[in-house]
């Protein structure tokens, strides 16, 4: 099948094996243990992407030493932000936002079916929030002075910037904490599984809170670039856009994720996980269809409230249709679609093309549409050496997600013993 | 739900609103006084403006900057191009065909009264002094957040360097505070550039406005654009003309981020009440569902 064609994972899974770690030392010895890869290590997916990870990590050395300029950036004057804060800080946080809806759907709505994706989408939010503010690190430029915004006398309290960086620390410690308890089943430890599960439904509230707040702050960072950002994609509601593009994106990220982690860590999945899954994409899909509906419908009664619809003919303006026609209305079509005639195959493409439309908003609201009227010698593209080390933080995510998945309760459901205490609880 | 969940989830509540109220804005009320003194500013007058770039070599001699070649055929080239200020020039003088002729425009740091830049500097970087200098700090995160909110796009940033600061001019700071005045503004040969209170400054603009009419446009600019500024421009054509944005309206721009600013302490303390009530509302639901259900199959039970 497929997936031995990435990873052969031989794992025979005792549902009632419990390492008992008690202590820093049992579990650091246990840790050295499991980090023994499994399976074929050599893969043409892992000798790529570990050629990815090794010339990202040299090129982000060089960064450190010559500074973010050409050739290690592409950025300039007039663009001060592109491939790194576009992709990792305005999608990869939104294509994160799977944690909290799921969460959300599933403790809050109450909405048990869902249960089985929960998992896969809160370890995917917390690698992603771990890595990107490893790309921040990397992508600032004065990242020494960093905790200045969290200590000190001189916060900058009317500053998106200072908001969202609060918000992103809380909620990254959040995401730890409602992923802890697939941890502390891992290292079997009945005390700690019993803590991190009684605030579990604090840290959903909490986190669902903290996400509401820092989806829409993303957009609210580009507020004062009004008459920088060409119309079609400037709005005061900037923040209500980003908050709902991210219900899908995240949304969009579990079913494609869920597509692919079927395929290749089917042996992790037990019969709970296994089953339900065309139900569960169908079921997310209505609620992306709905959802992309709203932000589309959004996007045109901006767009004409702001007396935009003259623009259409010219460049920017097919530019703009093409991304709302095409990577927002016809995706929301397809789920639509999909739900109703119970297609998955439909849904699970347009996902893809969804999660496509995501990166191609973001991007044309930091760079692309982002002081659309200069000359074109004085724009931004992405260079050679930004698209590396993205691709080598992206393989990097990917690698964290296999050990993890290999390893902890995700795909798989929590031992017997973690079930008790919940139901005690 | 038990009276232990329904704590947790007050809990939670309080945590997060305080967690929102903290993070509520303090915001910048810059009015044209602060601490007693006025704003400082420089009057530039581009119908005296000549393009003898004397302005951009004598702010390069005092920042320690690579200084520029303007002699008259350097000028000759140098001037056929529109060009921005950099990390190493913080002025520049452009060239401007109009309708009236050929206008010379001196380009800095606006010194905004409301700056976007400040307002957006997460560690407070970019200070908006007490006498209206915007100067920046080295506490910089790097994060170029400043350079994506000046409408007029003036912070750059040093990319060649492995430590790069925010350069930008800040109306010679310090040459300011052992009571000098502006390189630029001492060195000008045709007092193009005219340094005072903003009070002074515009008061002379309109003097000068009213006082040759057909010499001036009607409009300072700067007067009201984002907020005011305290760089403000007198023209003899209308500023679009000359590199101006016209759709930049009066709303100083830290206003824009307001919206969402505001709306944080809200949303932090409205929501986790707004989950626990859907929370309740769905299991009420729910549970009055499975009451109708066992209705249904008693009274089914009793035929």
């Amino acid at each position: 099948m497929a997936g031995e064609k990435l990873e052969t994972v031989a794992v025979e899974h005792k549902p009632e094996e419990k390492p008992q770690i008690n202590s820093l030392g049992e579990f650091w010895n246990f840790f050295k243990d499991e980090l023994k890869p499994r399976g074929n290590t050599s893969t043409a997916f892992n000798v790529l992407s570990g050629v990815a990870i090794a010339a990202g990590l040299i090129i982000i050395l060089i960064r450190f030493f010559a500074g973010l300029g050409y050739p290690v950036t592409n950025l300039n004057q007039s663009f001060p932000w592109g491939l790194w804060m576009g992709f990792f800080v305005m999608c990869g946080v939104a294509f994160a936002g799977g944690g909290y809806v799921l969460a959300f759907i599933v403790y809050i709505l109450g909405l048990k079916k869902y249960r089985p994706v929960l998992r896969v989408a809160l370890l995917n939010a917390l690698i992603a929030y771990i890595l990107c503010s490893a790309v921040i690190i990397i992508a600032f430029g004065r990242s020494w002075n960093l905790p200045n915004v969290f200590i000190g006398n001189e916060f900058g309290a009317a500053s998106v910037m200072f908001v969202v960086g609060w918000l992103f620390l809380l909620y990254l410690l959040t995401s730890a904490l409602k992923f802890s308890p697939a941890f502390a089943e891992w290292i079997g430890n009945m005390k700690l599984r019993k803590t991190v599960g009684s605030l579990f439904l604090g840290a959903v509230a909490f986190g669902i809170t903290l996400s509401i707040l820092h989806q829409a702050g993303l957009g609210a960072l580009m507020s004062m670039a009004k008459g920088k950002i060409h119309p079609f994609w400037y709005t005061e509601l900037l923040p209500v856009m980003f908050f709902l593009s991210s219900i899908f994106a995240g949304l969009s990220m579990v079913i494609f994720i869920g597509t692919i982690s079927r395929k290749v860590f089917s042996s992790q999945l037990d019969d709970e996980h296994r089953l339900p899954d065309d139900d569960i994409v169908l079921g997310l899909a209505r609620i992306c269809g709905g959802v992309i509906f709203a932000y589309f419908a959004l996007s045109i009664i901006i767009s004409r409230f702001e007396g935009d619809f003259a623009l259409l003919n010219s460049a920017m303006g097919y530019w703009w249709l093409l991304e709302m026609i095409g990577f927002v209305a016809v995706p929301g079509l397809m789920f639509i679609h999909g739900a109703q005639k119970k297609n998955p195959v439909t849904v699970r493409a347009a996902a893809v093309i969804a999660l496509a439309g995501i990166v191609l908003n973001r991007y044309n609201t930091v760079f692309l549409a982002y002081n659309w009227n200069l000359p074109f010698a004085e724009k931004y593209y992405p260079s050679f050496m930004e698209g590396i080390v993205t691709l080598a933080i992206i393989s990097i995510h990917i690698w964290i997600f296999r050990w993890i998945v290999n390893r902890m309760p995700v795909l798989r459901k929590s031992p017997q013993w973690a079930v008790k205490l919940d139901k005690e609880q | 739900m038990d009276r232990r969940t329904f704590l947790k989830i007050m809990g939670t509540g309080v945590a997060s609103a305080t967690a929102g109220n903290l993070l509520a804005p303090g915001r910048s009320e810059a009015g044209e006084r602060l601490d007693g003194k006025e704003f400082y500013g420089i009057l530039v007058d581009t119908t005296r403006c000549i393009g003898c770039r004397l302005c951009e070599k004598a702010c390069a001699e005092v920042n320690g900057l690579p200084v520029p070649d303007i002699s008259e055929s350097a000028n000759q080239t140098v001037l056929e191009s529109v060009r921005h200020t950099t990390d190493k020039q913080y002025t520049v003088t452009n060239k401007y065909e109009t309708t009236k002729g050929t206008v010379f425009v001196p380009k800095r740091c606006m010194h905004c009264n409301h700056p976007g830049c400040v307002s957006s500097c997460p560690v407070n970087a970019m200070k908006k002094r007490p006498t209206g200098h915007v100067t920046w700090d080295s506490n910089c995160i790097g994060c170029r957040l400043c350079m994506v909110s000046c409408p007029f796009d003036i912070p750059k940033f040093e990319y060649d360097k492995a430590i790069p600061n925010i350069q930008k001019c800040n109306l010679c700071w310090d040459r300011f505070n052992q009571g000098v005045l502006p390189a630029c503004v001492e060195v000008c040969p045709t007092q193009a550039l005219m340094a005072g209170t903003r009070r002074q400054i515009l008061d002379e603009g309109k003097r000068r406005i009213s006082g040759a009419p057909d010499r001036y446009i009607d409009h300072i600019f700067g007067e009201y654009e984002a907020g005011g500024t305290s760089h403000i421009y007198l023209s003899e054509v209308p500023f679009d003309q000359i590199g101006f944005r016209k759709d930049m309206g009066t709303k100083p721009y830290p206003e824009y981020s307001a919206g969402y600013l505001r709306a944080v302490p809200v949303i932090a303390t409205l929501t986790p009440l707004l989950m626990l009530g859907i929370g309740v509302a769905v299991r009420m639901g729910r549970e009055k569902q499975i009451e109708k259900h066992e209705e249904k199959q008693d009274a089914k039970g009793k035929h």
